[in-house]
């Protein structure tokens, strides 16, 4: 089993990232369940989202505690969560960052989600889409396929603009 | 619906009730279910009429009849319209409830029902306390009127239920009495013409309650109207029209001792009590003579 | 057809295909989704429903109660408080018979406010005459909503159906889901008692000492006919669409010496934890009880039982435990854990087996054995 945990901020599409992930590895003939962890629901409070990818159903609803890659697309969430807690020695962090950035121990990839979402013009009540393109970059890493993300985003958006992010995405991802 | 202008003879109100001597709630619902006709349900949440109907396995009720809990009858009413309205039926509606059931314990649902233009007509009889249960007071008992949780006369005005109703802005709502069952009749016929929720507040003198003899029941309700205590009215889609007798009272109204003095709530009430009922009545009809000047 | 949703949208999903005729419902989380999404349906004329945004959940009831005897499919759904403030009108749509279907996703009840998930709110409605089951999984979410429809609609059982889905770990989680054609598998509703004004009847009338309590043995009598009409229906529902459901759902239980009773998502997760005690040389099997009324015979002859309760009945022990007991007339091990959402994971799970003491009571974080 595959566990992927989320960082981001209400209102980020966080939870969306979440189910369009899970819904490429269901296109990628895997078992998938995605979750957010809620509180109360506010803009701009850190969110966790929780996804696990597995060749079997999965029978696992409790929190994800050692994931194998953790997604961060705010990177201002770290200044108050320890979003490495938890996760595998040797594991993946892909986080949204125009320059690159390292963390010891893991295997540390960065992608310019926002500016890539400002450059597509993706952006909804002033906030960059963050969801869409983070895809692209995790298909890259190949935690799923590409063209199962492309069916994934066209199945939840009629914007085009979402998968030509997506694609920027799995250019530009540093590995 | 047609209107009609003769009183139908047949009864929907059959014999073994088991309404007290003098009740104005059995007499009401005769006139209630001649006007609405047999393609009626009545929903009645606890009240008077719950018992009225008789004791299982008899019926005095020739309408079927929903009871419900004593909150839930203007929901209960909302989601039976509604259904009834999405089966393409054009079964009357009817919630025929208390003041308890009304004023107090009814009235979110009431204002939810209304809130929402159900299609139904919503009656209260008010009898001016909680009836069924021994006669405690209610939010539609008036100052200065004992009952057995005001035992030395209730010191809070009644709830003006008509302005809250009116608020909602219903396409009809209209206030009558059993002493007029003539107007009772018009009224509900009348309401039942329009689509959405309609009010009709009929005033039940209660013998029991009011401690007054059983056979002067019709008595007690004129009085109330002669002495402006309570007024005969219809809105239409907001525009308000007294009725005769009202307007009658409203030039030439009886002393309200006249209306409290034969009723034993009203006992041993003081003149300054007294004075500010007749001050709140002065106050109501000029308020009404003034809105229905108004253009 | 395949797709991914939510346990609130796979009951939402379930009620698109069932199509009753009123939909009254409020809105409280966790189970706002599944209103919003019919409402959408509605208003998008998916679903040919019509749907009251009434005032409350005690109006919610109320307006089923009032829709469904004039003969029709009614449907709403709620959460802890929402569930307790319709408790006066639960009692009213059972002791009514009508066929209501009521989708509950569990959460703790207040005070201090506690949205997470917790059995405390259905099992506090277990006394009323509603038949009531408890999934685990989206597509069970999705399956069990269609059934609960044909069961409660029988003629041999006309009471309402509560299906419950734990807050958040499963009404908010996202998982495949499976959608059917139902075709005639949901029957159209006959309700004998519907209001007809051919045929004025009083209903639920002043009914005196010498009376009324055979109409109460009437409930009793057909939740036990229930049981079968449920069987049946389980069994029909996995000819037609190939998943099967029973009163339980049994991991390697036939050779266990323990078995872990418990009832929603911890029971899945449960699954987990036999597989590690397995390992470990420990032979335990999982029990996920389903149905809680009408409560099934449990197959725990000759095993240990660790139950773990989701809820509690103060004063008196786990609600899940005391019945277990009540029925095998055995001590079992009583787990209080996963109250107001507190996190249980497979690992807390397989420990409950490894430190059993038959006939004590625990409360998982408080350390105390009873």
């Amino acid at each position: 089993m595959f566990e992927i945990r989320i960082h981001s901020r209400g209102g980020q599409g966080g939870v969306t990232a979440a189910r369009l992930l899970a819904m490429a590895a269901l296109h990628d003939g895997k078992y998938a369940t995605a979750c957010p962890f809620y509180g109360a629901e506010r803009r701009g409070a850190p969110v966790v989202s929780f996804v696990r990818i597995d060749d079997h159903p999965i029978k696992v609803y409790s929190q994800i505690r050692d994931p194998d890659l953790v997604v961060v697309l705010d990177a201002s969430v770290m200044d108050t969560i320890d979003v490495l807690n938890g996760l595998k020695k040797g594991g993946n962090v892909l986080i949204n960052s125009a320059h690159k950035q390292e963390f010891a121990g893991f295997v540390t990839r960065n992608v310019d989600l926002t500016g890539i979402a400002l450059r597509e013009n993706l952006v909804v009540a002033g906030s960059p889409i963050l969801n869409t393109p983070v895809l692209g970059a995790l298909a890259k890493m190949g935690i799923c396929s590409a063209g199962s993300v492309k069916k994934a985003i066209r199945e939840m958006f009629s914007d085009e603009r979402n998968v030509k992010a997506a694609e920027a995405a799995y250019k530009e991802l540093i590995a | 619906m047609d209107i009609i202008a003769e009183i139908p003879k047949e009864e929907y109100v059959k014999k073994c009730t088991s309404a007290c001597a003098g009740c104005s709630s059995s007499l009401n619902l005769r006139y209630v279910l001649k006007a609405a006709g047999p393609d009626t349900v009545l929903v009645v949440p606890a009240c008077c009429t719950s018992v009225i109907q008789g004791i299982y396995p008899n019926t005095a009720m020739n309408v079927p009849v929903y009871n419900v809990a004593f909150a839930a009858a203007a929901a209960c009413a909302s989601g039976m319209s509604n259904a009834f309205r999405q089966a393409g039926k054009k079964t009357n509606v009817i919630v025929y409830a208390g003041d308890g059931g009304t004023l107090d314990i009814g009235i979110q649902a009431m204002s939810g029902a209304f809130e929402r233009g159900t299609d139904f007509l919503y009656i209260c009889y008010d009898n001016e306390a909680y009836g069924n249960t021994g006669m405690q007071r209610s939010g539609g008992t008036p100052m200065g009127a004992r009952t057995t949780t005001t035992p030395t006369g209730k010191t809070d005005a009644k709830k003006d239920i008509d302005a809250i109703i009116a608020a909602h802005d219903p396409p009809y709502m209209a206030t009558t009495c059993s002493a007029y069952p003539q107007d009772v009749f018009k009224k509900v016929q009348k309401a039942l013409t329009f689509r959405g929720p309609t009010f009709i507040h009929i005033l039940a003198p209660c013998p029991p309650g009011w401690r007054y003899p059983t056979e002067k029941t019709i008595e007690m309700g004129k009085l109330a109207v002669k002495s402006g205590m309570w007024v005969l009215y219809e809105r239409e889609y907001g525009k308000l029209t007294i009725n005769a007798p009202s307007k009658a009272a409203m030039k030439k109204p009886i002393p309200l001792e006249e209306y409290l003095a034969p009723q034993g709530r009203f006992k041993g009430i003081d003149a300054k009590t007294v004075e500010i009922l007749k001050q709140r009545i002065q106050k109501n009809l000029q308020r009404l003579a003034a809105e229905e000047a108004a253009p | 057809m395949k797709k991914i949703a939510t346990g609130n949208k796979a009951v939402a999903e379930a009620i698109k295909q069932a199509n009753p005729a009123v939909v009254a419902a409020y809105p409280i989380t966790p189970q706002t989704e599944i209103v919003e999404t019919i409402a959408d349906y509605v208003t998008s004329g998916q679903l040919a429903s019509r749907y009251i945004p009434v005032e409350s959940e005690h109006s919610a009831m109320a307006a089923c109660i009032g829709a469904s005897v004039t003969g029709v499919r009614t449907f709403t759904a709620t959460s802890s408080h929402g569930l307790l403030y319709m408790h006066e009108m639960t009692n009213w749509a059972a002791g009514a018979r009508l066929p209501i279907v009521m989708a509950n996703v569990n959460r703790a009840l207040g005070p201090g406010w506690n949205i997470w998930a917790e059995h405390t709110d259905a099992l506090q409605e277990r006394d009323t005459g509603w038949l009531q089951v408890y999934v685990a999984t989206v597509q069970e979410a999705y399956d069990a909503t269609l059934m609960a429809f044909v069961i409660a609609e029988h003629n041999d059982v006309l009471l309402p159906v509560m299906v419950n889905l734990d807050g958040f770990s499963l009404s908010h989680i996202m998982q495949p889901l499976d959608t059917v054609e139902p075709g005639d598998f949901i029957p159209p509703l006959h309700l004998p008692h519907a209001i007809d004004p051919k045929n004025p009847t009083s209903y639920g009338g002043l009914t005196g000492p010498n009376d009324y309590f055979r109409f109460r043995w009437d409930i009793e009598r057909s939740m036990r006919d229930s049981v079968k009409v449920i069987d049946a229906t389980q069994k029909e529902f996995a000819k037609r669409f190939g998943r099967s459901y029973g009163f339980t759902d049994d991991y390697r239980c036939e050779d266990a010496d323990v078995v872990l009773v418990s009832m929603g998502t911890f029971g899945k997760e449960a699954e987990v934890a036999i597989d590690i005690l397995r390992k470990e040389g420990i032979k335990a099997g999982s029990m996920r009880l389903r149905w809680f009324r009408p409560f099934p015979h449990l197959d725990l002859a000759g095993k240990e039982i660790v139950v773990v309760d989701r809820d509690y009945s103060f004063g008196s022990g786990g609600i899940l435990a005391h019945e277990i007991k009540a029925q095998t007339k055995k001590d079992v091990y009583s787990v209080i854990a996963g109250i107001g959402g507190q996190e249980v994971t497979y690992d807390d799970l397989a420990d409950f087996v490894r430190k059993r003491r038959m006939g004590t009571e625990f409360w998982f974080g408080v350390n105390t054995n009873v």
